[in-house]
C-alpha cells in the first residue's frame, strides 16, 4: 500500500491525466445513453444565448436569400388558398370534416447556430420546451428535410442535422415507394446517400425522393431531393444511390419544427407489441 | 502577477470566442476544418505547473464543448495536448533551459521552434480529435487527410493570432 501512495505522489502527473481522462470518457458514454448529459449541449443557456446573439447580426447578411426562400414559398402556399379555386356547384362535394384529424402541425423556429463540415453536425434552434418541442420531433426547411430534434433546453432545441453519422431516416422513391436509409457519408454536404433500394425497383436519375412513413418520425412524403447517380456494388442485391439534397443546409435560417400528434400512440403500441415478441 | 493573470485569462477567452463566433462559421472545405482554439493551451508560460494546465486544458476542452455538442471529445483532445505539452516543452527546450522572461510565442523563441512546438501539438490534437469524432476505421484514409490539412491550416491561425495578441517587441535583438 505504501509503495502505491509512493508511486501515485511520484507519477502525479500522469495519475492526474488518466482520471481526467476518464472523466472526459464518461460524459461522453453519458451522452449517448438515453438519459444522457445534458450539461454539454448547445441547447445550454450560455452557448445558446452567445449564439443567439451572433446570429441577430449574422441575420442581415443572408436577408437577400432568406427572402427569396420565403417569397418562393409564399407563392407555393398562395395556390392553395380557397379564393383560387372556382367553387363547383353542385351539392356532391360535401366534406365532413369530423373525418381529418390533424395529426400533424408546424412550429416556425429560427436557427442561431449550424455547422456543415463536422462529422456530426447539429443546429441550435430557438424555440424549446415552453414552445412545446420535444426530443424526437421532425425539423424541415421550406424545401425539404433539415434533421431530428435531440435535445430540449426551456428556450432552445438541439437539432441532429441529416448531415450526422448516426443519423438513419427511412426514404422512399416518390414513383414507386421503394424505400431505404439515408445516411451521409461525410464527404460532402450537398449529398447523402441512399441505400438499401431492392433492384427491381426503376430508378432513374433525377428521381425524387421523399420520406417515409416508416421513419415514424418524419410524415409521408416531405422533400428530401433527387437521385444524382446510383450504382449495384458487387454481390449486392440493393442499389446504392447518392441524394442531392433540395436544401441546403449550409444557409438553412428558418426552420419548422413537425409535432406529431400520434406519436406517443403509436410507440407505446409499437414497444407492446417489441414486448409480446421478446417474452 | 494578477494582471498577468487576467491578461491570459482575456486572451484565451478571445481565442474560445474566435473560435466558436468566427472560425467554425468559416466553410472552407470538408476536409478543412481548423480548431486554432490549441493556441489558448500553446501560449501558457513556461513555468506554469504542469498540473494546472492540465486543469485549463480540460477547462477549455470543456467550453468548446459547450458550444458545439460535442460532449466530451474536445476535452479529451485539449486535455491530451496539455499533457503533451509538457514532453514537448522538455524535448525542444534550449540546452540551459527556459528564461524567465520569455513566452512560448513566435516573438520570443523564434519560428523554427514555434513550428516543432505548436506544429507537432496541433497534429496530436487533430489526429486524436478526427479519429474519435469519426470513430470508424473504415473512413481513416478519409480523417487522415482531414487530420493533415485541417493541421496546417490550424497552424495557419494560430501564428496569425499572435499578431493579434501580442505587441510586436520594437527592439530586434532576436
Amino acid at each position: 500500500m505504501k509503495k502505491l501512495f509512493a508511486f501515485i505522489l511520484k507519477n502525479n502527473f500522469v495519475v492526474v491525466f488518466i482520471l481526467m481522462q476518464i472523466f472526459c470518457y464518461s460524459i461522453m458514454v453519458n451522452r449517448e445513453g438515453f438519459q444522457g448529459s445534458k450539461i454539454l449541449n448547445s441547447s445550454n443557456a450560455v452557448a445558446a444565448n452567445v449564439y443567439q446573439t451572433a446570429s441577430n447580426t449574422q441575420e442581415y447578411f443572408s436577408l437577400k436569400q432568406q427572402n427569396q426562400i420565403l417569397s418562393f414559398e409564399n407563392a407555393q402556399l398562395r395556390n392553395l388558398l380557397k379564393s383560387n379555386y372556382t367553387a363547383i356547384p353542385l351539392k356532391l362535394f360535401t366534406k365532413n370534416d369530423t373525418l381529418y384529424e390533424q395529426q400533424y402541425s408546424y412550429l416556425s423556429a429560427k436557427v442561431v447556430n449550424a455547422s456543415v463540415n463536422r462529422r456530426r453536425n447539429y443546429l441550435t434552434i430557438n424555440i424549446g420546451k415552453n414552445q412545446g418541442v420535444d426530443r424526437d420531433m421532425a425539423v424541415i426547411a421550406s424545401n425539404g428535410i433539415v434533421g431530428i430534434v435531440t435535445d430540449v433546453s426551456e428556450h432552445f432545441a438541439s437539432v441532429m442535422s441529416v448531415l450526422h453519422k448516426d443519423v438513419r431516416i427511412n426514404c422512399q422513391l416518390k414513383k414507386d415507394g421503394s424505400y431505404g436509409p439515408l445516411i451521409w457519408d461525410g464527404k460532402n454536404y450537398e449529398y447523402c446517400n441512399l441505400t438499401d433500394i431492392p433492384t427491381h425497383a426503376k430508378i432513374k436519375k433525377g428521381d425524387t425522393v421523399i420520406t417515409s412513413e416508416l421513419s415514424g418520425i418524419f410524415p409521408e412524403g416531405i422533400m428530401v431531393g433527387t437521385i444524382d447517380k446510383f450504382e449495384r456494388k458487387q454481390n449486392e442485391p440493393f442499389y446504392t444511390a447518392k441524394v442531392k439534397l433540395s436544401t441546403d443546409l449550409k444557409i438553412v435560417n428558418f426552420v419548422y419544427v413537425i409535432k406529431n400528434k400520434f406519436k406517443t400512440e403509436r410507440d407505446s403500441l409499437e414497444i407492446n407489441t417489441q414486448k409480446q415478441i421478446d417474452d | 502577477m494578477t494582471t498577468e493573470i487576467l491578461k491570459y485569462l482575456f486572451k484565451i477567452i478571445t481565442i474560445i470566442l474566435v473560435q466558436v463566433l468566427i472560425i467554425q462559421n468559416l466553410y472552407l472545405s470538408n476536409y478543412i476544418v481548423p480548431y486554432p482554439y490549441v493556441l489558448a493551451i500553446l501560449i501558457l508560460p513556461f513555468e506554469t505547473n504542469k498540473l494546472l494546465v492540465l486543469v485549463y486544458g480540460l477547462l477549455i476542452g470543456l467550453s468548446i464543448d459547450l458550444f458545439n455538442n460535442t460532449s466530451g471529445i474536445h476535452a479529451s483532445a485539449a486535455l491530451l495536448t496539455a499533457f503533451a505539452r509538457y514532453y514537448i516543452l522538455k524535448y525542444v527546450s534550449p540546452r540551459d533551459g527556459y528564461d524567465k522572461a520569455v513566452k512560448p510565442i513566435v516573438y520570443d523563441m523564434g519560428l523554427k521552434w514555434f513550428i516543432v512546438y505548436a506544429g507537432s501539438l496541433i497534429l496530436i490534437h487533430h489526429f486524436y480529435f478526427f479519429y474519435f469524432e469519426a470513430f470508424r476505421f473504415t473512413e481513416f484514409f478519409r480523417v487522415l487527410s482531414r487530420v493533415i490539412l485541417s493541421s496546417v491550416v490550424t497552424f495557419g491561425f494560430c501564428y496569425l493570432f499572435q499578431y493579434l495578441l501580442y505587441r510586436q517587441p520594437n527592439n530586434n535583438a532576436k
